[in-house]
């Protein structure tokens, strides 16, 4: 039993640590598509604001199942190989909460009052310096209420989802294996559970 | 030092600046008064680059800083017009601080982002400007720690600390209690008294304008109506419109 329970639990925390792996992938490309998007969005070139938009538009007005079906089993047909379903997982989640995210960034940004932009063009910054010198460090501020329980719920709770999962799964393994054993009468060997189970009706 | 030459300047039909022709001689201190609306702000914006005419030239220390023909694309973020603002330095109604940074660092940023300036050598310069405003107490204090008299004063320390050949101040006491005004006022008279700085002031103060400036500019109607020194204009204006709005101010 103990060491059955050995294998449950390490192939419990082998599922935990693949989920903590992609959540925080996921997490990090989030933050980088959103603060793509977002200032893609103002940027001051028209091409750059169509494709930031046509980006956010696309993946907010689809869904994540979708999303990882078209990477997962379509993309593979037109690129010829097909991603580790991990990856594939922090692709969709990343480029998800990518688009969500971007619409948080425009929103701070814009946010800021104009006051702050005359301000640092009278101290004779550039365009680029007064977005990362000036505006940005304030809209990350403003960011935080909607990025704070963007990230942490939403991650949170597609995590505690994997968890439960790999839990419900482990527990209703555990019941069958139970089962098992009583019939033949003895506890199953670890590993060969299902084949005991066959030779336990066989005899 | 600084010439604006035809001018223009609307918002939909509110013709702001009609074909203005204003020149400032180098070092030379202006004050610009007027009626609410009459485009005081508007001149000073346009220098700062925070608007741009219509139509009209505007040249600063001999460069080019808007050259717009009527109709035409504006141009702006130029090169030459990067260069050319160098020269100017503003302080707003509303301060205008960065409120994330401390006193000091509001002060030292610009140096070292556009002037290249090392930290040690900001800090050094950071430092002697915001004791000469009366603020070496407060250096590592945020913006909004400050009363709104200290902001003002970490304010004229930061556009000093670029070493700018024009200052304009627009109105930077209206936003200030009464007894607040004096400290700011006394930093800028010693600005105009111990620089060669050329300053263009907006302002609604008459006896400091009087007391500080070489010339002063009554403006109406988009255009100047009279100009002179400050003892003619506030005792023996001959226009006017001069006559009625210094009849207001004065009466408060
Ligand atoms: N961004 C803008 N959009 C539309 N109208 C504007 C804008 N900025 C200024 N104006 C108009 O231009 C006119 C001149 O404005 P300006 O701020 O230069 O006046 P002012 O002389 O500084 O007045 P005040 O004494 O009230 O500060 C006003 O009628 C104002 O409403
Ligand atoms: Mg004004």
């Amino acid at each position: 039993m103990s060491e059955n329970f050995g294998v449950i639990f390490s192939s419990i925390l082998d599922g935990l640590t693949t989920t903590i792996w992609a959540t925080l992938g996921g997490i990090a490309l989030t933050i980088v598509l959103a603060f793509a998007a977002g200032l893609g969005m103002l940027s001051r070139w028209l091409a750059v604001r169509w494709l930031a938009r046509i980006y956010v538009e696309v993946f907010r007005g689809t869904s994540e199942v979708v999303q990882l079906f078209w990477i997962f089993f379509v993309l593979p047909l037109l690129v010829g190989f097909r991603l580790v379903p991990l990856f594939a997982g922090i692709l969709v989640l990343g480029l998800n909460h990518g688009a969500y995210g971007g619409e948080i960034v425009r929103g701070a940004v814009q946010s800021v009052p104009k006051a702050q932009h005359e301000g640092a063009i009278a101290c004779n910054f550039s365009p680029a310096q007064r977005m990362f010198r000036v505006i940005l460090p304030q809209a990350v501020v403003e960011m935080m209420p909607p990025f704070g329980p963007d990230i942490m719920v939403i991650y949170g709770v597609e995590l505690a989802f994997y968890l439960v999962l790999a839990i419900l799964i482990t527990i209703v393994m555990r019941a069958l294996e139970s089962a098992g054993a009583k019939r033949i009468g003895r506890m199953p060997p670890p590993r060969t559970k299902f084949l005991a189970k066959t030779q336990g009706g066989g005899v | 030092m600084i010439s604006f030459d035809d001018v223009d300047k609307s918002w939909g039909p509110n013709h702001v600046l009609k074909k203005l022709n204003f020149h400032v001689k180098p070092a030379e201190k202006v004050s610009i008064i007027g009626p609410s609306g009459s485009g005081k702000t508007t001149i000073l914006r346009i220098l700062m680059t925070l608007e741009n005419p219509d139509e009209g030239i505007v040249t600063v220390d001999g460069d080019e800083l808007w050259n717009v023909e009527r109709g035409r694309r504006i141009r702006r973020e130029t090169t030459q017009m990067k260069l050319t603002r160098r020269k100017i330095g503003m302080v707003f109604q509303q301060f205008n601080l960065f409120p994330h940074l401390s006193a000091i660092q509001n002060v030292m940023e610009a140096p070292i982002q556009v002037l290249g300036m090392s930290k040690n050598e900001a800090h050094e310069r950071a430092k002697g400007l915001l004791d000469t405003v009366g603020l070496g107490e407060h250096l590592d204090h945020k913006p909004p720690k400050l009363s709104g008299g200290q902001q003002q004063r970490v304010a004229i320390a930061r556009a000093m600390a670029m070493r700018p050949k024009v200052m304009l101040f627009d109105e930077v006491t209206s936003a200030l209690d009464p007894e607040l005004v004096g400290d700011v006022l006394d930093v800028i008279r010693d600005l105009a008294t111990s620089t060669d700085m050329t300053m263009l002031l907006v302002t609604h103060e008459m006896r400091f304008a009087e007391e500080i400036s070489d010339r002063v500019v009554m403006f109406d109607g988009g255009v100047a109506v009279e100009q002179g020194p400050p003892q003619k204009i506030f005792q023996d204006p001959d226009n006017e419109r001069t006559r009625r709005f210094l009849k207001a101010v004065l009466e408060h």
